[in-house]
């Protein structure tokens, strides 16, 4: 695992320019900078519409110091497959990443995504899933959890939740994983692990979001720990046939040890207006989700 | 007109449908990436690609994708990264593609791609009309309509050249009628890959610029600093799209060069430089269009035809040249834009003098066969009302044939 | 307009400068103040800060851009020994 001593060399490389057009606290901008610096900054990105488009700030200057494009919301899966072929044709190596929110990956954009996880694309993808649309100004997508408050959901969403990491397992490609803000180094080993395997890698990043969640600007980090630390995010590794948990997630395998879900519902104003019956399904779901998970790992041993 | 009597000897003779023009075109070119989603009638493109690119007569990488959508979003990232690349469809999948039409042209990435023309629905139906390619004419790509398999071929081949050119740099899409050439069968002249080579070198990746890793930071597309810039970059387009003219005049001048055939680049002018009354066409139609003529011609009528190759750039000098000083002019329209009446007889209109007479005829939608008796007939009509009253003006004219049968 | 090279206008592309999405220290209610006292050079601060506003100096001590630092607090809620106080701006 990668420390954060080896990271010192990047004390100063401002891999992400600072002066963003982000949120204050913004977890994409976070995310971000961590996919640089185990990239080590060598790569092409493709972005399709979301925060990540405001994010760079303006043109003709931008925060961002890789070739970049950002294109139509549903497109980024299909763009990201002709840019690594005409790169292959052409003898360039190096990392094509789809940078992605929940919106363009569950939704809108998830017929391409499907397409190239099933052709077994070579590129990353990965899902910075801050559970809704957030660039629009927070409406519900495939992504956001049951319950939670958004702005077309005003009394919480009343569906359930895409599972789209497990679905990309189905696809049969060769790496999933699923990390967090909150643990960079596990997160730069996913990329990095990813970056050395041919074919489509798809790593489901939670990303909590200040303005989205309701949670004040300093507890991006406080939340996203909480998720894991709690059980509500399982961190986990699919790699060529075998799954299991990730180091962050292993004390929680044992129920008793999961912080209890509360504390990380009480920082978050989208959930403000749960009951103690709401409380109790989402743990039951939490509960099913290590279920699921645990089994697949004996599954996929 | 075609001058088929110097053609070079290095090329071959064969007789192909126009899908398959396209796609012997697309090998010429030596495209990298194609990618294609399957609709009638533009099928035999992709499927004639695929045997050549698993035959190996094509060095490329086809890529299948699971809609036109992601057609065009992965043949564009393959020109980003520097490929020359091609993609094909018609109809419901061109309307399919439609943002990202305007996102490729935008982006001033050379890109060509081949439109099979088709009837929208609903009903279901896959017989040609216009109204598909002229739907996409404000996207910001160069468009042309070939009217044979030969012109198919030519158009085919020349905008990959276009296209690229650094003048230019904005996509090309070459229409050709579903069925009627799409399908057809006819004599094809294929230039030998060397004389194409000769002309066609192969893509300057760094033209305008490349996404790769480790190369240059670029970003492309995010928010503009001032909408003005936004204005600029369109502004930028349409010098483009104006200087596209010249270079469709120097791309067909070299193009006879290396194969005997010239043509007119942005339109074509069918007996009518003494003629006192023209009909303008686009499209395969327009052969129909010109026996009609010649049969006028042998009647005494002074009748011409304006066949448009180019509909963007929009040939706007070449069609006021040959509008000057007639009499009268029938615009035929194969497509119909709803709540206004012919694409074609709306762009022209603003181009015709007051003093002169005007018809827009809108006739052969949904595949419906117009023959050159009918072209005879609505020609003859028009000039002879025209005679009679001194002056027509009518925007919209709906020719439909009698239907038997039905209550 | 003269001052944008016709380069990045007509192929709509951006080039990498601090700073693209404006001033953005102005933005800040509370400014992060480092005790290098208690500072234990772990990094962490450097390590969460979304706007990569704090450089990690070969020292391992750390500094704030306050040019571009938005105040989210991040940095504070993260330091292991508190070393990060939030202060109102305009306070001192
Ligand atoms: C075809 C299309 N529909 C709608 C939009 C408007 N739109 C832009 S971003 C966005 C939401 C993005 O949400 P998500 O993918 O979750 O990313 P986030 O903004 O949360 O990072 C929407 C709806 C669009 N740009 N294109
Ligand atoms: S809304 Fe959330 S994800 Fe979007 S920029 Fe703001 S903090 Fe970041
Ligand atoms: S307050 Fe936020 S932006 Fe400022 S240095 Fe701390 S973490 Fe960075
Ligand atoms: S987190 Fe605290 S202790 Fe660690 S380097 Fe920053 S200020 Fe120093």
């Amino acid at each position: 695992m990668v420390t954060i001593n080896e990271l010192h060399k990047y004390g100063r490389t401002k891999l992400i320019m600072p002066g963003t057009a982000a949120c204050p606290g913004c977890p994409l901008q976070l995310g971000m900078r961590y996919l640089a610096m185990a990239l080590d900054g060598k790569f092409a990105m493709v972005i399709p519409a979301g925060c990540s488009s405001v994010i760079p700030g303006t043109a003709p200057y931008t925060a961002f110091t890789v070739p970049t494009m950002h294109v139509p919301f549903a497109s980024s899966p299909a763009v990201a497959s002709g840019l690594r072929r005409a790169l292959r044709i052409r003898g360039v190596d190096g990392p094509v990443v789809v940078w992605a929110g929940d919106g363009a990956s569950a939704d809108i954009g998830f017929a391409s995504l499907s397409g190239a996880a099933y052709r077994n694309e070579d590129i990353i993808y990965i899902l910075a899933d801050n559970e809704a649309y957030m660039n629009t100004g927070i409406q519900a997508s495939g992504t956001t959890p049951p319950k939670a408050w958004t702005t077309t959901s005003p009394r919480g969403k009343t569906e359930g939740r895409k599972d789209v990491s497990l679905i990309m397992i189905m696809h049969n490609v060769p790496y999933v994983a699923t990390a967090s803000i909150a643990y960079p180094m596990d997160f730069i080993d996913k990329v990095r692990r990813a970056a050395s395997i041919r074919g489509f890698k798809f790593i489901h990043l939670h990303a909590p979001c200040p303005p989205g969640w309701k949670f004040p600007d300093n507890y991006t980090v406080r939340v996203a720990r909480l998720a894991v630390e709690t059980g509500m995010w399982i961190l986990w590794e699919y790699n060529q046939g075998k799954l299991t948990i990730s180091p962050p997630s292993i004390p929680y395998k044992d129920k008793g040890r999961r912080k209890p879900i509360e504390e990380y519902l009480k920082l978050q104003g989208r959930f403000s207006h749960l009951t103690k019956e709401d409380i109790e399904e989402i743990k039951a779901g939490v509960d099913r989700q290590w279920d699921l998970i645990l089994k697949l790992t004996e599954i996929y041993r | 007109m075609i001058n088929q009597s110097q053609v070079s000897s290095r090329g071959i003779r064969r007789i192909m449908v126009g899908d398959h023009a396209v796609a012997e075109a697309v090998k010429l070119a030596r495209v990298n990436v194609i990618s294609a989603y399957p609709i009638t009638p533009q099928t035999l493109i992709v499927e004639r690609l695929s045997e050549m690119v698993e035959r190996g007569e094509l060095k490329a990488d086809f890529i299948r994708v699971e809609s036109e959508f992601s057609a065009l979003a992965s043949v564009y990232g393959a020109a980003a990264a520097g490929a020359r690349a091609f993609t094909a469809t018609s109809s419901h999948g061109l309307f399919y593609m439609y943002e990202m039409l305007w996102w490729a042209a935008a982006s001033r990435l050379p890109l060509v791609m081949a439109v099979v023309t088709r009837t929208l629905g609903p009903p279901w139906n896959i017989h040609d009309e216009h109204t598909d390619i002229l739907a996409i004419r404000d996207s910001g790509w160069i468009i042309g309509m070939a009217s044979d398999v030969q012109e198919v071929f030519d158009m085919t081949l020349t905008a990959f050249k276009l296209s690229e050119d650094e003048r230019v740099l904005l996509p090309v899409a070459i229409g050709l009628d579903g069925f009627i050439l799409s399908h057809t069968i006819e004599p094809l002249y294929i230039p030998s890959q060397e004389d194409v080579d000769s002309w066609l070198p192969p893509r300057n990746p760094k033209v305008p610029y490349v996404i790769e890793p480790g190369g240059e930071p670029v970003t492309l597309g995010n928010l503009p600093r001032m909408d003005v810039y936004h204005e600029l970059h369109r502004a930028y387009m349409d010098e483009a799209m104006d200087k596209a003219k010249n270079v469709l005049h120097e791309v067909y001048s070299e193009y006879g060069k290396l194969t005997g055939r010239y043509y007119e680049p942005l339109v074509e002018c069918y007996r009518c430089s003494d003629a006192k009354y023209v009909a303008v066409t686009m499209g395969a139609w327009s052969g129909d269009a010109k026996v009609a003529v010649d049969e006028l011609r042998d009647g005494g009528y002074p009748v011409g035809l304006i066949r448009i190759r180019y509909i963007r750039p929009f040939p706007d000098e070449e069609l006021a040249t040959y509008i000057n000083g007639v009499r009268g002019i029938v615009v035929f329209d194969r497509d119909y834009s709803a709540g206004f009446g012919g694409v074609l007889a709306g762009e022209l209109m603003g181009l015709v003098p007051s003093n002169v007479s005007f018809k827009g005829v809108i006739a052969g939608l949904g595949g419906v066969d117009v023959s050159p008796s009918d072209f005879r007939d609505v020609i003859v009509n028009f000039i002879n009302d025209v005679e009679r009253d001194g002056y027509l003006r009518v925007r919209k004219w709906w020719y439909i044939p009698s239907v038997n049968g039905g209550d | 307009m003269s001052s944008v090279s016709s380069k990045y206008v007509k192929y709509i592309l951006s080039k990498p400068m601090m700073g693209a999405g404006g001033k953005t220290g102005t933005w800040r209610v509370h400014r992060p103040v480092i005790d290098a006292e208690k500072c234990i050079k772990c990094g962490l601060c450097w390590l969460y800060c979304p706007e990569n506003a704090i450089d990690w100096l070969e020292d391992k001590t750390v500094a704030v851009d306050y040019d571009y630092c938005k105040g989210c607090g991040i940095c504070s809620d993260v330091c292991p020994v508190r070393a990060i106080t939030m202060v109102k701006e305009g306070v001192i």
